[in-house]
């Protein structure tokens, strides 16, 4: 009763999701959303009229404003550095624009021009100061904020009275300024079209991508030939850029060179910056994040002045939101990594009933022996982690290496060896086709083809994207193992869309239907998701039928069988289960069975910790990983079985000494080859009763030359 | 050959001379008894915040809100005893309010790793808005009959010297003890030379940044007392000045370097006198606020670059987003 209440909830209950999203970057901007609309909700509730179309149009306008300047300053956060001159700096432009135009009468279009390049020269001081000199960015711009703010105080003591004194009645001007376009105000237009922009070049265009390396680091992106001092310079001028078009949008609005305009802007809008989740200290942020920052902080002042809060309290609670929004931040960044690993791993249940018995005198199929004691090893020494096997038609031997290359072990003696093809990855199965070339399953990049001349190619490293997965599985994580049919359809296995290729025991711990069956077709080169939510599949065989494929589900302890063809075509039916151990790769043998390959066997304790996912999942939570409970692969076997899924015969290293753990195995030519994930060789050993002529591809397609 | 070279601290004091010599034979009523003491009376709330902002700065860190604690906690104890509350009560929970506050500031910056500017610039803000805002009922605190008594902190002679300058000679005498007498001092210069090191060694790094600003905060609430009684009434509006600006500029052009583990209250010293006499020599000129202020920026740019020049930024320690 219990197990089932459990089963029932780790069955239906999504705990996954939860890793997943955390690991999702835009959780990061998801929060400040959400903080977005409780304080517009709960403004709205409290104050009248507060979402007028009036008061909506207005807020725009200001938005729009510090919008700009805020999207300058994220750029220079993200760059690593900080701009607290931003204030001062729309001062001075907003007089330039304004001196410009009443005092000097040029005309609008020059008066635009002539400001945007102020704010430019403004930016570059503080750009050439941090960016060349490498100042630190805090004091310099805290230092031209007292210079920029003290010329401006300079110069209206002079020019306020002329300016205050103008009336220019300009149209251009006064559209810049009070305009709209089908009711939405032009600043908020603009600001549209540069965020869009923004967007696009932060994360399209290569400079914002320099960007965004230098603030994730200044050193590495030096290393790599960024030019890191110029465009540090640049983010700064930018800013200075940005900052004068919302001074020009401020100046054409009201058109007032006051004692006070701007003081305190950096605050302001630092504050959006942070509390859009810019982090402090560069390398990540987005045009969105700045948006919604702003915002925030708009609703809150305005909703604070329209409450009649005393100047102080404005003051207060910026600075508070301040802190707490960059304490928030670098605790996060600081321990993410950290909490999605707590939370990532979701143990769920998995029930087994007892295996049957392997124990010498036990009798049964599995009952263990000694015969794979005197195998021969091949390369002993010379090759690390063979995964796979293979043969070709002219009997040289092929085997993956750890170090991302296939090679090839030469016919007849098999003691010259020599590197086939490198890849760069690990190579995981192996099959040839009809024309001789050899289809790899590389962990972590997908599946290749390698020609008979040793050219590499990709076939395929993505399929369709579900639409319910949050993790993106369009991109291969771990392929597994691979057949082709007599079509030139490619079914391979795709071990788990969770874990990479170096975390693959923890999709044992977790005993989740993670693993997937792709077909690629060699003719037109799709690729396409066959069968989801299988736990851990792995081995892959063409059945003699020609309709159907074997599959091995390692975690699942079962061999199943899926039709892609013929009258029972997409049906999916159990051939094992309950297998004592963890099934790996399925090969043809010569009488017309199948060889399986145990890679390890099933033990007690994680059987019992399978029922009981809470038990897992604290462990993954408060134990280091290495003393984590893992399913066993120190030691394997093979077994044969038949197409009634009947095990006829097994072989073992009972005492462990040649060729314990065992991941894959042909037949070929009268004798079984053996490889092994952990193993520093291949085994070869003589079968008795096997047809000393059987060469796998030429008994399926036929003799060639 | 040994080739002749001169420290910062030589250049400054050179600086200072020739400023002071320059100032003297130009200006006229530069020299004198009454502007020379009223220089001294000037710069002696100036002096004492810099020894607030040493102890931190040779820390590696930074504390803007030394403002704010110059003008909140004081502000509050004349706004007390306005209200009727006697004046030791009153003096207790600024002080209590100033170890709370230095408490925040070091918290925030040891424990939750904000870095020091941006938390200062913040807390400051929080204080400052918290005294707008809820403790002052005018922007300047006026003086009341309850504080009768204790205007002999900022005014009168002790032994023939204006008690301010005492005041900065006892702050810094006590600073000097602190820095170089005892363990505590050493483990500042630690964390300040290279803060991963002093916490492999094993010294307490965290308490001792917290402490940092603990001391900084009560300097800076003593340093507003001081300046309360020596004008009689607390104008706290202060913080909206750029008095901060004088402060870092006396640190660093008397030559404690902002990458930290340098300097003493000897640099304080000197660089108090030469942003006194310039400050005072730009009074008598009659310089505008703003164009004193055009000045003492572009002065403090070219000290902060001369100042990496000098003392350049260790990559090795400097934090990545050490802005």
């Amino acid at each position: 009763m219990r197990d089932t209440i459990t089963s029932l909830r780790y069955r239906y209950w999504p705990d996954h999701l939860l890793g997943e999203i955390l690991s999702k970057r835009w959780t990061e901007t998801a929060i400040p959303v959400i903080l977005l609309l409780i304080v517009g909700f709960a403004f709205s509730r409290s104050i009248d009229n507060f979402l007028s179309p009036a008061s909506l149009a207005d807020t725009a306008r200001q938005a729009g404003e510090i919008g700009f300047i805020a999207l300058g300053l994220a750029l220079v956060v993200i760059v690593g550095g900080i701009d607290l001159s931003v204030g001062s700096i729309f001062a001075l432009t907003d007089f330039c624009a304004l001196y410009l135009l009443d005092v000097a009468g040029w005309p609008v279009p020059a008066v635009v021009v002539a400001t945007l390049l102020c704010g430019a020269l403004l930016g570059a001081v503080n750009g050439i100061l941090v960016g060349y000199l490498r100042l630190r960015a805090f004091i310099t711009t805290l230092i031209t904020l007292i210079i920029y703010r003290s010329a401006y105080d300079l110069l209206i003591q002079r020019y306020s009275n002329a300016i205050a004194s103008a009336f220019p009645d300009i149209p251009s001007w006064d559209f810049i300024g009070a305009g709209s376009v089908l009711g939405i105000p032009t600043v908020a237009l603009a600001y549209i079209v540069i965020a869009i922009f923004g967007h696009i070049f932060m994360t399209r265009l290569r400079p914002g991508w320099h960007i965004t390396a230098i603030g994730g680091s200044r050193r590495s992106a030096y290393n790599s030939g960024i030019p890191v001092r110029r465009t540090i310079a640049l983010c700064y001028v930018a800013s200075g850029v940005l900052t004068s078009i919302g001074a020009l949008f401020f100046a054409s609005r009201l058109g007032t060179v006051g004692g006070d305009i701007g003081v305190g802007l950096e605050v302001i809008v630092l504050t959006a910056t942070v509390l859009g989740g810019i982090t402090l200290g560069g390398g990540k942020g987005s045009v969105a994040k700045s948006a919604v920052g702003v915002l925030i902080v708009l609703l809150i002042t305005n909703g604070l002045t329209t409450m009649n809060a005393r100047g102080g309290v404005n003051r207060m609670a910026l600075a508070g939101i301040l802190l707490v929004a960059a304490m928030v931040d670098i605790r996060w960044q600081k321990n993410r990594t950290r909490i999605i690993s707590k939370v990532y791993v979701a143990p769920t249940y998995h029930e087994l009933p007892p295996p049957p018995p392997t124990e010498i005198g036990q009798g049964g199929p599995f009952e263990q022996n000694d015969k794979l004691r005197d195998v021969e090893a091949i390369g002993l020494g010379r090759i690390e982690a063979p995964e796979d096997v293979i043969l070709d038609r002219h009997d040289n031997l092929y085997a993956g290496s750890r170090h991302g290359d296939i090679m090839r072990f030469l016919a007849p003696d098999y003691q010259k060896m020599e590197v086939f093809a490198h890849i760069g990855g690990q190579p995981l199965g192996m099959a040839f086709d009809r024309e001789d070339n050899l289809y790899v399953c590389i962990g972590g990049m997908g599946l290749y083809r390698i020609k008979p001349d040793g050219t590499v190619e990709k076939a395929t490293d993505e399929t369709n994207r579900s639409l319910r997965s949050v993790n993106d599985d369009s991109r291969l994580r771990l392929a597994d193992d691979l057949d082709i049919t007599d079509d030139g359809l490619i079914f391979f296995s795709e071990a788990t869309v969770r874990y990479e290729m170096d975390e693959w025991p923890i999709d044992g711990l977790e005993a989740r239907g993670n693993g997937r069956i792709i077909s690629y077709d060699t003719k037109t080169g799709t690729t396409r998701t066959e069968l989801r939510g299988l736990k851990f599949p792995n081995g892959i065989c063409v059945a003699s039928d020609g309709q159907s494929i074997l599959f091995a589900e390692t975690f699942g302890c079962s061999i199943k069988r899926y039709w892609f063809a013929g009258p029972k075509k997409g049906a999916v039916e159990v051939v094992m289960d309950n297998l004592p151990g963890y099934p790996d790769n399925i090969n043809l043998a010569s009488d017309g069975n199948y060889w399986l390959a145990l890679v390890g066997m099933r033990s007690p304790s994680l059987d019992l910790a399978w029922k009981m996912p809470g038990f897992r999942r604290r462990m993954a939570k408060r134990v280091p990983v290495d003393e984590w409970l893992f399913p066993n692969i120190n030691t394997g076997c093979v077994v044969k079985f038949n197409e009634q899924g009947k095990i006829v015969e097994s072989f073992w290293d009972l005492h462990g000494e040649n060729h314990p753990m065992i991941t894959s195995m042909r037949e070929h030519r009268g004798y079984l080859y053996l490889g092994g994930i952990l193993n520093n060789r291949i085994g070869r050993y003589k079968l008795d009763n096997a047809d000393p002529n059987f060469v796998q591809y030429d008994k399926r397609w036929g003799k060639q030359s | 050959m040994k080739r002749f070279r001169f420290n910062q601290q030589e250049i400054v004091f050179a600086v200072f001379a020739l400023l002071f010599l320059v100032f003297s034979i130009f200006l006229n009523g530069f020299l004198t008894a009454e502007n020379m003491l009223t220089l001294l009376q000037n710069v002696a709330v100036l002096g004492i915040l810099g020894l607030a902002m040493a102890i931190v700065v040779i820390g590696r860190g930074i504390d803007i809100s030394l403002i704010a604690a110059l003008a909140v906690p004081p502000g509050l104890v004349l706004q007390m005893v306005q209200n009727g509350h006697s004046l030791p009560f009153s003096l207790l929970i600024a002080v209590l309010i100033t170890i709370a506050f230095g408490l925040i500031n070091g918290w925030l910056i040891a424990y939750a790793e904000v870095p020091s500017l941006f938390a200062t610039l913040a807390t400051g803000l929080l204080l400052a808005g918290l005294g707008q805002a809820a403790l002052f009922q005018l922007d300047v605190v006026q003086w009341s009959q309850g504080m009768n008594g204790f205007e002999r902190l900022g005014q009168g002679t002790i032994l023939g010297i204006p008690t301010s300058i005492v005041m900065f000679a006892v702050a810094c005498i006590v600073v000097a003890f602190l820095l170089r007498q005892t363990r505590w001092g050493a483990y500042i210069y630690a964390i300040g030379d290279n803060p991963y090191a002093a916490r492999v060694t094993g010294i307490p790094s965290r308490p001792i940044i917290v402490l940092q600003y603990v001391i900084a905060a009560l300097i800076g609430c003593f340093a507003g007392l001081v300046m309360a009684a020596s004008v009689n009434s607390m104008p706290t509006r202060v913080f909206n000045s750029t008095l901060i600006y004088d402060v870092i500029l006396v640190v660093v052009l008397g030559g404690i370097g902002l990458s930290g583990g340098r300097g003493g209250v000897l640099n304080v010293i000197i660089g108090t006198l030469l942003i006194g006499t310039m400050l005072n020599g730009m009074t008598i000129m009659d310089i505008s606020y703003a164009g004193q202020n055009l000045i003492k920026g572009v002065v403090l740019l070219l000290a902060v670059i001369t100042d990496s020049f000098l003392n350049p930024r260790n990559e090795e320690t400097a934090q990545q987003g050490d802005i």
